[in-house]
């Protein structure tokens, strides 16, 4: 292949806080776009895919290396690359015509030019009729395509796609990633490249020609996986299936082997700086029921669960990451299996769920195991909440240690082991009245 | 609504200016306006085939200051918003701006206009239009700041990647953004300035009385004449003028920008305007509506304005950016320290201390009259605006009339007051008072009215099926779900409460003269008789005491409402 269309080299990206630490955000992010292929960024929520995406368009600066276009460093927008946005990020002032005109005003086009362009475009993605009508007007399927109208009119060469679908109910996602599949495959676009961001597992099957898979904490590509299955693709496929399978796989193997992971268990041993997944306790606990049911009977492929569940990544594995930390269950290979204090969980009452939920909790989290030891050895059993704070801004950054606090003290006040007062901002033991 | 996103320090710096500045122009006035000499008294008649006449100046008047504010806003909301240095200075400032009593200035800047030109009907024309202006400007630049600030990321986003200029990104995006907000407060303001017309077209200087042609000084002769059909007449020409430019002018706005907004609108009906239909259906305005698209478009995409310049290398800029930093700090210091020294040689030198403790003491009284005020007000109008927000069809139709009444100029009410204290002889000092809230307690009322509007149904409906009522459901719903609303109504109100102070405790009618006593009087009195020190005194102290309450009480309240009470 000849030398590629963009280069990322060694970029590296962290959001500085006033005198705490520095949040790592992405580290040395290394890949290449050639031309005629649809690249997907993989990733958890968090992982900072969308963060890279505004760096390759030149609207965030990255911390260190560097995007190359054409051998050009990218420091600003530039003509050539253009992006779709997750929320269309139309104008509602603006008329679907007026919309796609935007960047043609930008790049000093006549009026008529911009005017036949423009309709041009909106022929193109399919709106031909809407073009007097506002974005509100429009439902959400429509106002993307006016998003993609917009984008192609410049006539990019890259295409930036932030999440694009995933404002969308399931129907019109698939219909607009059809749409667009048939654009781009017939070559009724003259666009040479697209990256899209996604956190869709099966989305990224479906498009795919190189899946770049994002790890998190800090991010950077932690594998890739090269997708030859010819377009279009059948999701009930087996060959598709057993791609999904990996990129499953892939995304729940743990980022770093530890040494203890190989000897004694499977489980994630965490510490204090240990970033809690965002996860609601009623999430939780409809998810162990599930997997206790009949109908999986404690162990299932996470791909089938996903789908049954309508659960995308973003939902998913905090969840099972969570019920990891608890040992609640376990993941392997894309499996998910109850343990044995996990149907013990599931078949419990309420009051014996909190019971449980409070033994692990004290067992297998420090934060919270800390959290209940200071208060019993304080004399008034009351501590205010910026003094935990203080304990983990040594390990976090502050806003992050802001929202480990957060979703540590709702855990511990469900399963009762402190109480906490919103107004003042005090942990203590005893119930309010 | 409003925010109040200040820090501390920066009240302080922009206080010292604010006063330094006003003793330098009044200062630089007083002795150049003493050689003043405008021989020829402007007639005015009373005669109603005038009004349409002068009613047309008034608002030429008025609109020629809205032009101005917006002009302002645009420029100086933008600085603030787009540089950190400009904006930790000007937004202190602007609000308090916002919380100064601005009549007291009114004095201060015909004496610069009319030394600006002299023997010419110029000078006072722009001091009036002048007045109006710094009634409309404050709200209207701090709500285009606001809406500059809260532009979605993302909608930034897409103008960059389309490398939309800086001109261009205004036009598209911010100001169309900020659109709803500066037409509200527009509206607004276009209430507050008939209070400044009235007292702005006919001013004594220095024992001489200009008079403009215009309602405010037909006013002010009726006034002096005791005219009471004169003053009739007055009333329904304003009611005619301001239903003209709501009918014309502000409700088709205020329908079209509703039209396109992006959020739901929580109202159930929209907003109607037989104007922007007519706009919209007839062949002869459509064609007129394309011309002025094309207009804009040439206007939005003017070439000189069209490219982004490239940017510079970031080493150079790094210097620069540090040095104009140092020096701008310089600056600030400087002028700070000037504004002190200066207050304290033209102000502190010339007053003695028992005319300090006096202005601090009818201050107090001031300050108590405005709170009890507030107190009643509230009384009366949450609840009635509670009901009125629980019934939207009567909202829709109310708020056209709140508004007519909250631009009805106070001034037009003193016949009845004076009449009645005299005829009855009753307390000067407690039956003025009602004359400072009357335009002021309208935001009470149309704030209380949106807060009842935005209480989510659900939980109408969930205090309706636990059989919540009475007292409880005041208590635990109707008082808490509006206080946030409440809150920034009654702050407004206590703005205009102190502003019209000085023009409501003071009340002529024809040979009637009533003073209470307060800072409002003084503050007129020591005008009209030309004492340049005891003016600034009388303004600087309420400044003070606007801005000492409204950190001590008002701001904490208004913290306490957005972080419990906000829904």
């Amino acid at each position: 292949m000849n030398t590629p269309l963009i280069q990322i080299k060694n970029v590296k990206k962290s959001f500085k806080k006033r005198r705490r630490q520095e949040l790592l955000v992405l580290n040395d992010v290394n890949f290449n776009l050639h031309d005629n292929e649809i690249v997907v960024l993989l990733g958890k929520s968090g992982s900072g895919k969308s963060t890279l995406l505004r760096i390759i368009a030149g609207l965030v600066e990255p911390t260190a290396g560097e995007v190359l276009y054409h051998g050009e460093p990218i420091v600003e927008p530039v003509n050539g690359l253009t992006m779709v946005f997750q929320h269309f990020a139309l104008l509602p002032w603006l008329t679907v015509l007026a919309n796609v005109e935007l960047g043609l005003e930008a790049q000093g086009v006549e009026r008529e030019e911009r005017r036949k362009r423009a309709l041009e475009a909106i022929d193109t993605v399919g709106l031909d009729g809407f073009e007097s009508a506002y974005p509100k007007e429009l439902s959400g399927g429509m106002q993307q395509r006016v998003g993609i109208a917009r984008a192609l009119v410049v006539n990019p060469e890259v295409l930036l796609m932030d999440e694009p679908f995933s404002a969308l109910d399931v129907l019109t996602a698939d219909n607009l990633r059809n749409d667009l599949l048939d654009m781009w495959r017939t070559k009724k676009i003259g666009i040479k490249t697209i990256l899209m961001v996604t956190h869709n597992i099966e989305e990224a099957a479906f498009l795919a020609d190189r899946i770049l898979m994002i790890a998190t904490d800090p991010g950077f590509v932690k594998s890739e996986i090269s997708v030859d299955l010819p377009h279009p693709r059948n999701a009930q496929d087996p060959h598709f299936r057993k791609l999904v399978d990996q990129i499953y796989t892939v995304m729940t193997q743990p980022e770093q082997p530890k040494a203890e992971f190989e000897t004694r268990i499977k489980y994630k041993t965490i510490d204090m700086g240990y970033r809690l997944p965002e996860v609601d306790i009623s999430e939780l606990t409809g998810f162990v029921e599930t997997l206790d049911s009949s109908e999986y009977g404690g162990t299932a492929d996470l791909p089938e669960m996903a789908e049954a569940l309508h659960l995308d990544v973003d939902d998913l594995f905090p969840i099972t990451e969570a019920l990891e930390i608890l040992r609640f269950a376990y993941v392997s290979g894309g499996d998910i299996e109850l343990t044995q204090s996990g149907r013990q969980f599931s078949r419990a009452d309420i009051l014996e769920r909190k019971k449980l939920f409070a033994t692990h909790l004290m067992k297998y989290v420090p934060l919270i195991r800390h959290i209940r030891e200071t208060l019993d050895a304080v004399s008034e059993h009351s501590i205010s909440e910026e003094q935990f704070l203080k304990v983990l801004g040594e390990h976090l950054s502050e806003q992050a240690a802001e929202e480990v606090l957060k979703r540590t003290i709702v855990w511990g006040r469900y399963a009762e082991i402190f109480a906490y007062d919103f107004h003042t901002g005090m942990l203590s033991l005893e119930n309010p009245e | 609504m409003r925010d109040w996103p200040i820090p501390n320090a920066w009240d302080m710096v922009a206080l010292a200016l604010v006063l330094g500045v006003i003793v330098v122009l009044g200062w630089t006035a007083h002795s150049m306006g003493s050689s003043y000499h405008m021989d020829q008294s402007l007639p005015i008649s009373l005669e109603a085939s005038y009004l349409p006449y002068y009613a047309l100046r008034s608002v030429l008047r008025m609109f020629i200051a809205l032009g101005c504010a917006l002009l302002f806003a645009f420029i100086v909301g933008t600085l603030a918003a787009k540089s950190r240095q400009a904006e930790r200075l000007i937004i202190p400032l602007i609000d308090m701006m916002q919380s100064v009593p601005v009549l007291g200035f009114l004095s201060i800047s015909v004496m610069v206009f009319m030394a600006l030109f002299p023997g010419n009907l110029l000078g006072p024309e722009c001091a009036a239009i002048f007045a109006i202006f710094t009634a409309q400007v404050w709200n209207i630049t701090l709500s285009f700041y606001q809406s500059l600030k809260t532009v979605p990321e993302d909608l930034k986003e897409a103008a960059a990647i389309f490398q939309l200029s800086a001109w261009q990104r205004f036009w598209r995006l911010e100001v169309p953004f900020a659109m709803p907000g500066l037409l509200w407060n527009t509206m607004m303001s276009m209430s507050a300035s008939w209070v400044f017309l009235v007292a702005s077209e006919a001013i004594s200087v220095a024992n001489h009385t200009i008079t403009l042609p215009g309602l405010g000084s037909y006013i002010h002769l009726a006034t002096l004449e005791a005219n009471g059909s004169a003053i009739a007449h007055v009333i329904v020409t304003m009611f005619i003028v301001i239903a003209i430019y709501d009918q014309l002018l502000f409700r088709p706005l205020v329908a079209w920008v509703e039209k396109f907004q992006a959020q739901e609108s929580m109202q159930e009906i929209e907003s109607e305007s037989w104007m922007l239909d007519l706009f919209q259906r007839t062949a002869f305005f459509l064609r007129m509506g394309q011309f002025f698209k094309i207009v804009g478009d040439r206007w939005v995409n003017f070439p000189l304005f069209r490219k982004n310049r490239r940017r510079l290398a970031v080493q150079i800029n790094s210097f620069l950016h540090q040095f104009s930093m140092v020096a701008w700090n310089i600056i600030i210091v400087a002028a700070v320290v000037l504004a002190v020294y200066l207050i304290f040689k033209f102000v502190v030198q010339f007053v003695t201390w028992d005319e300090v403790r006096y202005t601090l003491y009818v201050g107090l009284i001031t300050a108590i009259r405005v709170l009890i005020l507030i107190a009643l007000s509230s009384l009366v109008w949450v609840p009635v605006g509670v009901w009125i927000g629980l019934h939207p069809k009567w909202s829709q139709a109310i708020q056209p009339i709140i508004q007519f009444l909250a631009a009805f100029p106070a001034n037009l009410l003193f016949p009845i007051v004076a009449f009645f204290i005299v005829r009855y002889h009753l307390n000067v000092n407690i039956w003025t008072s009602p004359l400072m809230i009357l335009g002021a307690q309208w935001y009470i009322l149309f704030n209380v009215i949106a807060g009842a509007t935005a209480l989510p149904k659900n939980l109408k409906q969930a205090a309706s099926t636990l059989n919540v009522t009475g007292w409880l459901w005041w208590k635990r719903l109707a008082l808490p779900g509006i206080f946030p609303y409440y809150i920034t109504g009654a702050i407004t109100a206590a703005g205009g409460a102190w502003n019209m102070s000085i023009v409501a405790e003071v009340v002529d009618w024809g040979q009637v003269h009533l003073h209470a006593t307060g800072l409002g009087a003084y503050i007129a009195r020591v005008f009209n008789q030309g004492e340049f020190h005891q003016l600034a005194l009388g303004i600087i102290v309420m400044s003070l005491y606007v801005l000492v309450i409204n950190r001590f009480v008002w701001r904490p309240l208004y913290k306490l409402a957005e972080e419990r009470f906000r829904l």
